[in-house]
């Protein structure tokens, strides 16, 4: 027992995969038949704008911060795609991800130059990207949103029917940031001023460099992640990411990213975001109200946030 | 060791304790026994563990294994109020007094009667604080004073000072031990942790003595200065001496090294000028606050000095941020290692930490090459990489050889070392000290701050004496025996006389 | 008091009365009326200010109090839909029970289940969130005029709304307890200094519960608040307090770090942050520029205080 314990203790990722797996297993024993390779199609399908948002949480959460404003951002980049798309898709795409990199220069100015509170820094952020957008939306009324084909591709498409178009975008963006965190000198300096940002400082490190260019990232992950999320509804509104805010600070907690910095990675929030979205599958089998739900959801992720916290004290 | 023949019941005992935090011991065994009515007096040196035993008497932390007896019953407390509740009260090293509330709000927290806390603050001679002030703005050393005022209110059976004497002033001093006798004449009993020899044999009873975690001794501090300096050294300094075999060296010609002109920084230092010739080992000695931190700070791009030069090889720098006295070849291994190490991470990332510190290497990492030259530095300073992957589990002495490590690693002209054998083992001493001499005389310089005198003769060429923010005195290493040191940092005379 | 401690509980007032002086120069008929509708809008809002203002003091932080004051104001309109006024005080009464719950849950899971207050509050904020929903589906139900007068009358003629009076008495009740008391010194010292505090004999996690306990009181309060303001029962209305009362103590001054910090602030924060929006209508602007205006206030007086710490250590 706890020689086991201790192994995946050691090896956190195993623990998770199992929790995974488990919570498939859940899946069909609630409703055997589900877990067909649609059904994992589908799954990875919703898992992929998470993970991509969470990916960007994943880099500012290491370095002992947090991002509030990811919400605000992939709902105004969404939005912003929308309503430009008629000035051609580059033009509009452009416009939709700058909304990302100043939110994210905004930020990062605030929080590595002037040492504003990453909590309150974003808080403020967000507030002020939703109130602008909400601004932009009244005098928006009269013109006719759409999303650009290819973004629907993106978000909703299939490849050979089978293989969910945004997939791809994860695997890609996924990869740079596993290979990033893992073999790149910023990674290395990501982990470190999560770590000690005074013992940066006195190795010759400039951590504003760092910092600045981290929330940046973020932030236009979390753009990406509203194009996604806009192709996969084909509906431009202005609460369309605001139900992901909590699921990117939850898989990157589940996935085992210290929320005080230094410790944890990529691989943990990936499978933290399948986590997520299986569960979430798993709440609407069980046939339950739309309030029960966002409980229980909430619930299991008390419980998982806590037991991890347990496993690794 | 001496015979302690057992003549009173003792009030408090303390048997086989020990306490682990990680993979770092603090404690190994400690005994200690405190007798009603004595003033019982606890040394050692710095990291031997004397405040996490204070720590574990009064319930901060649980000890790993061990007893402890109060008045002859097993008590074990879960926190300091409960220890309180037991009459055993401790004024630690940071006074637990909370910043942001008055003085009396302080008080009324610890639930301990206003007038009696009057009544001792009479007696230590701070009657004229004002209760009303914030905690905040009141000065350190009469914070602690309070501290201890709250302490001796709640009448304590068992009262623990630790370093109370450290940051106080003479006078106050004086009252503080007043006390301490007239706690002693009404029965109780008082542990008292001092580095000062002196207060100990004129104040004290008996001492203990700990060792790296262990009680080594139990002495009468009746002419037993010499026997507890014998015991809290274990003879290690002269031990290591025979290991270093230095040439004497002629000094160099050419630029110097590190070359420090009229240094000025607020109080802390003015007008501070010295030189560090290639392959020179320069040392400072100087008493507590005299200025070093300072010294080593506005000469690594830490601090910024408010006027002088400082110039490397002839060269005067801009110094705005460590990265630019890096650049210039000046490294520095700080006063606390912990400022400077990545607790949670590997110490091959501690160690490549700095070759980071240029955008340019934000790009992708040479893995192979990175392992090959964090390992040679890990091998030529013999670091223990059992515990590898996570820096903090590490023992004080591989911690601190990481941090000289990394500069290895990277390559430096002129190493700035601020007291790097603080509280780690001998084994590990004396591979720092091999080391300074051997990187000295490869060609670089080192400039080397220690608080134990005996190394400057072991390890350097020459000493400077800092006091009250200037040079007092300047020495070959063959005359900066312990005598002429202290004499020198205490501001009484020239030492080269 | 010392002389700053003096200025600082001053500066706040003054700059309400220096922020509704100027808005009376832009809109001349600024009157009773618009005075009363500020009360009303700062209502639920200055009690968010307090809610969070206790646990922030405490050293924590509370993400959930939207869905706090949601489930404070749900649970009251559907409950008091049908029922009389004595009745609805009983409800009332209820309902702060119900909110002491919230708190006492948000408290005691920070304290055991040591996940970070912003992860853990965060959570349970969204699982408040279903519960606002459970109640009320959707915005309806209501309550009996004479108990939406409490706070929407103007029994005390027409520039002294009930509003204010509701406000001032709300803070006070849970505010009174605690600086009244020996709470408030447990409080200021578990947010001021954890180890001393622990040292000093406090049971540093039992004083963050109790503040997130009183903050739960204080967030019942302002729900109901918001059912008399509005007079039905909305699930989703509460979302804007959780950031909105991060403003409000930003700006009324109190330390996010803990330990720092009074009431009179975050209310008149409150206040202001209400009037904002309100001046931009005078002056013409889109009022929804007043989020814009919170992100920015927010920022920039966090800013503001961060260089003023940097100014007083350089010198």
């Amino acid at each position: 027992m706890s020689a086991a314990l201790e192994f995946l203790r050691a090896r956190t990722i195993f623990a998770l995969i199992l929790l995974l797996a488990l919570f498939v297993g859940f899946v069909e024993l609630v409703r055997p038949g589900t877990v067909t390779p649609l059904w994992v199609s589908n799954a990875l399908m919703f898992a992929a704008p998470l993970a991509i948002m969470g990916g960007g949480q994943t880099l500012v959460m290491l370095t002992g911060g947090i991002d509030l404003s990811v919400s605000a951002v992939a709902t105004g980049s969404a939005y912003l795609l929308a309503t430009n798309a008629s000035h051609g898709d580059f033009y509009a795409l452009a416009i939709a991800l700058s909304l990302g990199a100043i939110v994210g220069a905004v930020n990062g100015i605030g929080v590595a130059l002037l040492r504003v509170q990453p909590l309150v820094m974003t808080l403020g952020t967000g507030l002020m990207t939703g109130g602008v957008m909400i601004v932009y939306s009244q005098q928006m009324m009269a013109s006719q949103p759409h999303v650009p084909g290819l973004i629907q591709t993106l978000g909703a498409g299939k490849l050979a029917g089978f293989v969910p178009v945004d997939l791809f975008l994860w695997l890609i963006v996924g990869g740079v940031i596993l290979f990033g965190l893992h073999r790149t000198g910023f990674g290395r300096l990501v982990y470190a001023v999560g770590d000690n940002a005074e013992a940066c400082h006195l190795a010759g490190v400039r951590v504003w460099r760092v910092l600045f260019v981290d929330y940046l990232i973020c932030s236009v992950l979390a753009s990406i992640t509203g194009l996604v999320l806009v192709g996969g509804t084909n509906a431009a509104d202005l609460s369309l990411a605001e139900s992901y805010l909590l699921p990117s600070v939850a898989c990157v907690v589940i996935g085992g990213t210290s929320i005080f910095g230094g410790r944890g990675g990529y691989g943990g929030t990936i499978v933290g975001a399948l986590i997520l979205t299986v569960l979430t599958s798993l709440l609407t089998l069980l046939d339950v109200s739309e309030p029960a739900k966002q409980i229980l959801f909430g619930a299991i992720i008390l419980v998982l946030a806590a037991a991890y916290a347990r496993l690794t004290e | 060791m001496i015979d302690v023949v057992i003549d009173a019941a003792p009030v408090l005992s303390i048997r086989g304790v020990a306490k682990s935090f990680g993979s770092v011991v603090a404690l190994r065994s400690a005994d200690l026994e405190v007798r009603p009515g004595e003033i019982h007096a606890l040394m050692g040196a710095n990291g031997a563990g004397k405040s996490t035993l204070v720590k574990i008497i009064t319930g901060v932390y649980p000890s790993d294994s061990g007893e402890m007896r109060l008045a002859g019953a097993a008590a074990r407390f879960r926190s300091p109020a409960d220890a309180r509740r037991a009459g055993v009260v401790s004024v630690y090293q940071d006074p637990a007094i909370v910043p942001d509330l008055t003085v009396a709000q302080n008080m009324r927290l610890a639930r301990v009667p206003l007038a009696a806390v009057k009544s001792a603050m009479r007696e230590l001679g701070i009657e004229g604080v004002d209760l009303a002030t914030p905690a905040r703005l009141v000065d350190f050393a009469i914070l602690r004073l309070i501290d201890l005022a709250r302490a001796l209110a709640s009448d304590p059976r068992i009262l623990i000072l630790d370093e109370i004497t450290a940051a106080l002033p003479a006078d106050l001093s004086q009252r503080v031990f007043a006390v301490m006798r007239d706690r002693r004449s009404r029965g109780a009993s008082v542990l008292f942790i001092s580095h000062r020899l002196a207060e100990v044999t004129a104040l004290c009873d008996r001492a203990t003595v700990l060792r790296d975690g262990v009680t080594v001794g139990v002495t009468s501090t009746k002419d037993a200065a010499e026997q507890i300096v014998d015991l809290m050294l274990g003879s290690e300094v002269a031990k290591a001496a025979a290991s270093v075999a230095r040439p004497t060296r002629a000094p160099a010609k050419e630029a110097a090294a590190l070359d420090v002109a009229n240094l000025n920084y607020g109080h802390a230092l003015r007008g501070v000028s010295f030189a560090v010739a290639r392959g020179e080992v320069l040392g400072i000695a100087a008493l507590e606050g005299q200025g070093q931190e300072a010294l080593f700070d506005c000469i690594a791009g830490v601090r910024r000095a408010d006027s002088g030069i400082v110039a490397a090889n002839g060269v005067a720098l801009k110094l705005r941020h460590p990265a630019d006295a890096i650049r210039a070849g000046l490294v520095l291994v700080p006063a606390n290692r912990l400022t400077s190490l990545l607790p949670q991470r590997s110490v091959q990332e501690n160690v490549a930490l700095a070759a980071f510190g240029r955008m340019r290497a934000w790009g992708p990492i040479a893995l192979r090459a990175e392992r090959e030259r964090v390992g040679r530095a890990v091998a030529r300073l013999q670091i223990d990489t059992r515990a590898a992957a996570e820096v903090r589990r590490l023992s004080g002495g591989n911690m601190q050889k990481v941090v000289i490590a990394r500069w290895i690693a990277a390559g430096f002209k002129t190493l700035l070392c601020f007291d790097p054998t603080r509280g780690i083992d001998i084994g590990a001493k004396r591979q720092i000290y091999a080391l300074l001499r051997e990187v000295a005389e490869q060609g670089a310089s080192v400039l080397l701050f220690t608080s134990e005198l005996p190394e400057i003769r072991l390890v350097c060429d020459r000493a400077l004496v800092l006091f009250g923010g200037r040079v007092a005195a300047e020495m070959p290493a063959a005359e900066a025996t312990e005598a002429a040191l202290l004499r020198a940092a205490h501001g009484l005379t020239e030492a080269a006389s | 008091m010392t002389s700053g401690a003096f200025v600082r509980a001053l500066a706040m007032p003054a700059l309400l009365t220096v922020a509704l002086a100027l808005t009376r120069l832009a809109h001349p008929t600024f009157g009773a009326f618009d005075i009363q509708s500020l009360a009303l809008g700062a209502l639920p809002l200055a009690l968010a200010a307090a809610a969070q203002a206790i646990v922030v003091i405490s050293g924590g932080i509370d993400l959930s109090i939207g869905s706090q004051i949601a489930i404070a104001n749900v649970l009251s309109a559907s409950l008091m839909q049908h029922a009389d006024f004595r009745q609805s005080l009983m409800i009332s009464v209820l309902v702060l029970a119900a909110g002491a719950g919230l708190g006492l849950v948000n408290g005691v899971v920070v304290a055991l289940s040591r996940i970070p207050d912003v992860v853990a509050t965060l959570t349970t904020g969204f699982i408040f969130g279903g519960g606002a929903l459970l109640i009320l589906e959707r915005p309806g139900g209501g309550a009996p005029a004479a108990y939406l007068n409490l706070a929407a009358g103007q029994d005390f003629g027409p520039w002294l709304p009930n509003g204010l009076i509701v406000m001032i008495l709300g803070v006070a009740a849970v505010w009174a307890p605690i600086r009244l008391t020996r709470i408030g010194l447990l409080i200021y010292a578990a947010g001021s200094d954890p180890i001393a505090a622990f040292r000093s004999g406090v049971d540093v996690r039992a004083a963050r519960t109790i503040a997130y306990l009183f903050s739960g009181i204080a967030c019942a309060i302002g729900g109901m608040a918001l059912t008399m303001t509005t007079g039905i029962g909305a699930p989703l209305a509460g979302a804007y307090y959780t950031l909105s009362s991060v403003a409000a103590i930003v700006i009324g001054g109190v330390s996010l770090t803990g330990g720092r910090g009074g009431m009179v602030g975050p209310v008149v924060a409150a206040l202001l942050l209400t009037l904002a929006p309100m001046d931009l209508v005078f002056l013409g602007i889109d009022p929804n520029y007043g989020q814009v205006i919170q992100g920015a206030l927010i920022v920039l007086v966090v800013m503001a205080a961060g260089f003023y710490a940097y100014w007083r250590e350089r010198k």
